[in-house]
Parts: structure tokens; C-alpha cells; sequence
């Protein structure tokens, strides 16, 4: 098999210093370090994680850093590890042509975290799907309700504790 | 103009509310939601003042399948997502999983997927142009594109036996060497094209009806595309000028010469012009492959990853074991996670793949442009006449399949 074509970055301090100009970097660090928590370079993408809390300051600092298209959301379900749910932001810029990915981690007992419709609108529907098959919640979303399973439906069917053929 | 009402994507009414505006349920069995979307619309009078798209009618769940089936049993799924540009899917979940692998493509089968892509983009936008004129009320021009979509859907039977779940691409490159009259057949096809989409634009260009159910109708603002996360034709037809095809390439679209069409006009006639011209661009990227196709082998030389000739099976001792412990056990893919994004006829789609390092990938979540889209619909249709929701839903191009997923 061929080498990978791609130098991997790993670890915040690495990744904070071999990619200081890279302009996302450079405004997470400026506005508020503390909450960049891991970074990861590999395979050519560039993923940064940020604790929950300080979700919608990110969002909104790398909007302001140019990456102005909100492009996809999702989540990965790592049970049984803990935090369990792992969040994902892919966020494109017009301009550099090139995406960030930013990750959040939310707990198992209390899966919650804000949402950024506010920051960008084209999240919704997105925020909606990760609520109906994840069953995380969106603080502060304009409506909240299931979008691909019907309203009476129980359980989250993306959950990795959820089976394939569902509940007979 | 009336009061149009809260910002978009509001929860609907509150049953038993004072508003004076009705409710009217649209779909999800209507002709012109182009499958099973439902709408649900308040009017006052003919005006619509919110609309909430309902989805979801088509879900498969086909995320969660993926976890359950091996990497190479993932690319026939795909097909069923976007149906109409079947090998876009194929390309974007082969390349996510080539990254996964860092595995080298040669490039004979890098300018076949090239070739393919862009005939499914013509189908793709034949379809489009067909159930978009029909929706409006030109019936005609329905008959004239699938005239031409059946060439390209026999081209797609030559290829790979199947007409629209073609599965043709795999991880590692392609199932098969294409049939020898092939490339003459596509250089045919493509010869005659370009009078034929001259047709097209005869019937409808110029026709008094389409141009006023079209021209400043359904606006979207460059900044409203952009925030709700609009791609493809509909974000080029608000002005935006971007394209992954041209701004990130991917399977070699730096080596081919092509414009990308951009409107100005932000309304449903722009959209129209912007993918008609597309289908031009196409004509001359595929006219670019056919001059170009480079020799070679059309699979990787990873034997442990892609199945081995039939004859070579039935052969050699070695052949046989691959072919028997990938069929049974998968091939391992190594831990990380990916995000390829390929400009299919609708726009943006992307595949998050996610590998744990074993044989069956972790999550696969899809990234596709119609559900994006739908997000703009109340922007496009606040304000406007019940009627112009059609041309609407027509000018931004979604599949049910791709949406609900």
C-alpha cells in the first residue's frame, strides 16, 4: 500500500505550532485558547476540538475567520466510552477553499449542547436530524422536533445500542 | 406586499391559535414535489406567508445499514440515495474510503470516473429539465430530455449491466474495463447533444408563459444562500461563484479546462441558465476525457483490497484466497475519519466516513445538497403566490431519496 500522501499533525501543542498562520487556528487561539482542547491534522483535514461548553464562541470566531459556509453536521456514537457522543462541524470557507472540522464531545446522562443556528441558519435541519437519531438535545433551537422519524416514535435509531432491524 | 411573518423556520401554529391565515397541507403525494415531499403552507389568500417542509417520507435508514455491511458492500447502497446520478454516489463513497486507505487510483480509471460523473450530471440535469418544464405546464420538453437520458441510461447498461443502480466504481477503481464501443458510443452521443439541449432552450427560452413563471421569482440573496447552506446550481445561480470541481478538485478535475457558470439574477431563471450551461461544460469536460483517456489498468494493484479477475480466480491458488477472505471477512480500513465532498448534479455532497480499523466502517453519514436546500425554501417562496411554489421546489432540484435518505 502507498504511503500516505499526507504529513499527520497530532496533538494540540503540534498542531498549534507547525500551523500557527492556518486562519482558524489563528482565531481560536486569539479569541479564547483555553477552550481548543485537541487538534488533529491528517489526511490533508484539519479537525479541532472544543470543549461543549464554548461551542457557539468557536463557531462564531471561525465564522469571523472566514469560514463562512456552514456545510454539515453529525454525530458518532462511541459507546461505551464516555464522553459517549462525539459532535461534528464541517465548516467550509468560499475563500481559503479549504474546511475546518470542529468536534464536541457531550456526555451519555445529560446529552445537550447549544445550538448554533444562531451563528449559522443552515444548521437547522441538521441540528434536527442528530436530535431525532441521536436524541441530543439543542439548547436554544427555533423547533426541535423529530425530522425523519415520525413524532410518536421511540428511541433514537442511530444509537449503537439501537439494533439494526429495530424493536420487534 | 402583506406581513410576511416571523423569521424563517418557525414552528408551525399552535392549533386553535387567532391567526386568520390558513393551513394548507401540500404533498406528500402531489405531483410537483418530485417524489414524497410534504409541505405545509400558511396562506393568507393566494399568499404564502410560512411554509414548513415535512420529510422523512423515504427514510431507509441507510446510515445505519452501513455500519452492518463491509466497505465494498456500502457502494450498491449508495446508489440508492441520489437516484438520479447514481455514479456521483458511487465516486464520492469510493474516494472517502481511497482516503481512508491512502490507496493510488490509475489513472485510466480516474479519467473513466471523470467521464461517467459528468454523463451522470447531464442525466441528472436532463431529468431536472424535463419534470421542471413539466411543472410549469411545457409537457413537451419532458418527452424531448428523456429521449436523451435513455442514450446515457444505455450507456450506463453497456458499462456496468444496470441502468440507474449502476455500482460501477469501486473502492480501488473501477468493476470492470468498459465494452470496447464504448468511448465511440458516448463521442455519439455527445456529438448530437449540444443541438439538442438548442432544442430545448428553443421550447422554453423563449416562451412568453416559462420566462414569467420563472424570471424574479423564488429570490435568494448571495448571503442567504451561503447561511443556509445552499450548494451547487442554486448557490451559483445567487452568484456565488464556487465549485469543488474547480476550487478543490478531486479524481484529477485540475487537468480539465472548464467554466464555471455563474447568474447573477438570484431567481429560479437563474438557476435555469446556470444548469443549462452546465450541461455544456459537461458536453466539453467528457470531449476532454474521450481526447485524453490515458491507457493502463483500470484497478489498483491491492489485491487485498480489490476482488481479483474471474479468470485469474478460477486459476491461481492466490487469487482464489483473496478473493474468498475479502468476500468473507472484508478488508481492515484504518482508523481516522474522512470528509470527501464531490460537486454532484445537485451540489455539495459529501461523505463523513469514520473507520475504528476494522472491516466494516464505524459511521457513514452522508452530506447531501437537497436537504440543504429545503432549508431556503421558506426564504425563496415568503411573500410570493401559492403557484410560484412549484417553480420553486423545480428550480432547486431535490430527490426524495437524497434528502431523506
Amino acid at each position: 500500500m502507498a504511503e500516505a500522501p499526507y504529513e499527520t499533525i497530532a496533538g494540540k501543542q503540534a498542531v498549534l505550532e507547525k500551523m500557527a498562520d492556518h486562519p482558524a487556528v489563528k482565531g481560536l487561539v486569539a479569541s479564547n485558547s483555553a477552550a481548543l482542547i485537541d487538534a488533529l491534522f491528517d489526511r490533508g483535514e484539519l479537525s479541532l476540538t472544543v470543549s461543549p461548553e464554548s461551542i457557539i464562541p468557536a463557531v462564531s470566531t471561525i465564522k469571523d475567520a472566514g469560514y463562512t459556509a456552514f456545510e454539515d453536521m453529525t454525530a458518532v456514537d462511541w459507546l461505551p466510552s464516555e464522553p459517549r457522543f462525539q459532535l461534528t462541524y464541517h465548516i467550509l470557507s468560499h475563500a481559503f477553499k479549504q474546511r475546518v472540522r470542529i468536534k464536541a464531545w457531550v456526555s451519555e446522562n445529560d446529552p445537550a449542547i447549544e445550538s448554533i443556528t444562531s451563528v449559522f441558519p443552515g444548521a437547522n435541519f441538521y441540528e434536527r436530524e442528530v436530535f431525532d437519531l441521536f436524541g441530543i438535545r439543542f439548547e436554544g433551537h427555533p423547533n426541535l422536533r423529530r425530522i425523519m422519524m415520525p413524532e410518536e416514535w421511540v428511541g433514537h435509531p442511530l444509537r449503537k445500542d439501537y439494533p439494526v432491524e429495530g424493536y420487534r | 406586499m402583506p406581513d410576511v411573518g416571523t423569521p424563517i423556520l418557525q414552528a408551525p401554529p399552535a392549533e386553535g391559535s387567532k391567526d386568520q391565515h390558513m393551513v394548507l397541507n401540500m404533498g406528500p403525494q402531489h405531483p410537483s414535489t418530485h417524489g414524497v415531499l410534504r409541505l405545509v403552507l400558511e396562506i393568507d389568500g393566494e399568499i404564502v406567508v410560512r411554509l414548513y417542509p415535512e420529510v422523512g417520507y423515504l427514510h431507509t435508514g441507510i446510515e445505519k445499514t452501513c455500519e452492518s455491511k463491509f466497505y465494498q458492500q456500502v457502494v450498491p447502497l449508495t446508489d440508492r440515495v441520489d437516484y438520479l446520478g447514481p455514479l456521483a454516489n458511487n465516486l464520492c463513497y469510493c474516494l472517502a474510503v481511497e482516503k481512508l486507505l491512502a490507496l493510488e487510483i490509475p489513472e485510466r480509471a480516474v479519467w473513466i470516473r471523470v467521464l461517467l460523473t459528468e454523463l451522470t450530471r447531464i442525466n441528472s440535469h436532463l431529468i431536472w429539465l424535463g419534470t421542471h418544464a413539466m411543472d410549469i405546464g411545457a409537457l413537451t420538453v419532458f418527452l424531448y430530455t428523456f429521449r436523451e437520458r435513455e442514450e446515457i441510461l444505455r450507456i450506463f447498461e453497456a458499462v456496468s449491466g444496470q441502468r440507474m443502480m449502476t455500482s460501477y466504481f469501486r473502492i480501488g477503481g473501477l468493476a470492470m474495463e468498459p465494452p470496447l464501443d464504448l468511448f465511440d458510443r458516448i463521442q455519439k452521443f455527445i456529438k448530437t447533444l449540444p443541438e439538442k439541449i438548442d432544442e430545448y432552450t428553443n421550447l422554453l427560452s423563449g416562451n412568453p408563459i416559462f420566462r414569467n413563471r420563472l424570471m424574479g421569482v423564488g429570490h435568494l440573496s448571495p448571503e442567504d444562500a451561503v447561511a443556509l447552506a445552499v450548494t451547487g446550481p442554486t448557490l451559483r445561480g445567487s452568484g456565488v461563484d464556487f465549485d469543488i470541481r474547480r476550487d478543490m478538485p478531486y479524481s484529477s478535475y485540475e487537468k480539465f479546462q472548464f467554466r464555471v457558470p455563474v447568474s447573477n439574477r438570484c431567481d429560479c431563471w437563474g438557476r435555469y441558465e446556470v444548469r443549462l450551461e452546465e450541461m455544456r461544460e459537461s458536453i466539453k469536460i467528457i470531449q476532454q476525457a474521450l481526447d485524453g483517456m490515458p491507457g493502463g489498468p483500470v484497478k489498483a494493484d491491492a489485491p487485498k483490497i480489490i476482488l481479483p479477475d474471474r479468470e485469474k480466480m478460477k486459476t491461481q491458488m492466490e487469487a482464489l484466497i483473496h478473493h474468498f477472505k475479502i468476500v468473507t471477512e472484508g478488508f481492515n480500513v484504518p482508523a481516522g475519519e474522512v470528509f470527501q465532498t464531490i460537486e454532484s448534479g445537485h451540489g455539495t455532497m459529501g461523505y463523513y466516513v469514520v473507520s475504528d480499523g476494522t472491516a466494516k466502517p464505524y459511521r457513514v453519514h452522508m452530506r447531501y445538497p437537497g436537504f440543504a436546500s429545503l432549508q431556503a425554501l421558506e426564504t425563496m417562496c415568503q411573500g410570493r403566490m401559492l403557484a410560484d411554489v412549484v417553480a420553486v421546489i423545480g428550480s432547486i432540484d431535490i430527490v426524495l431519496g437524497e434528502i431523506d435518505r
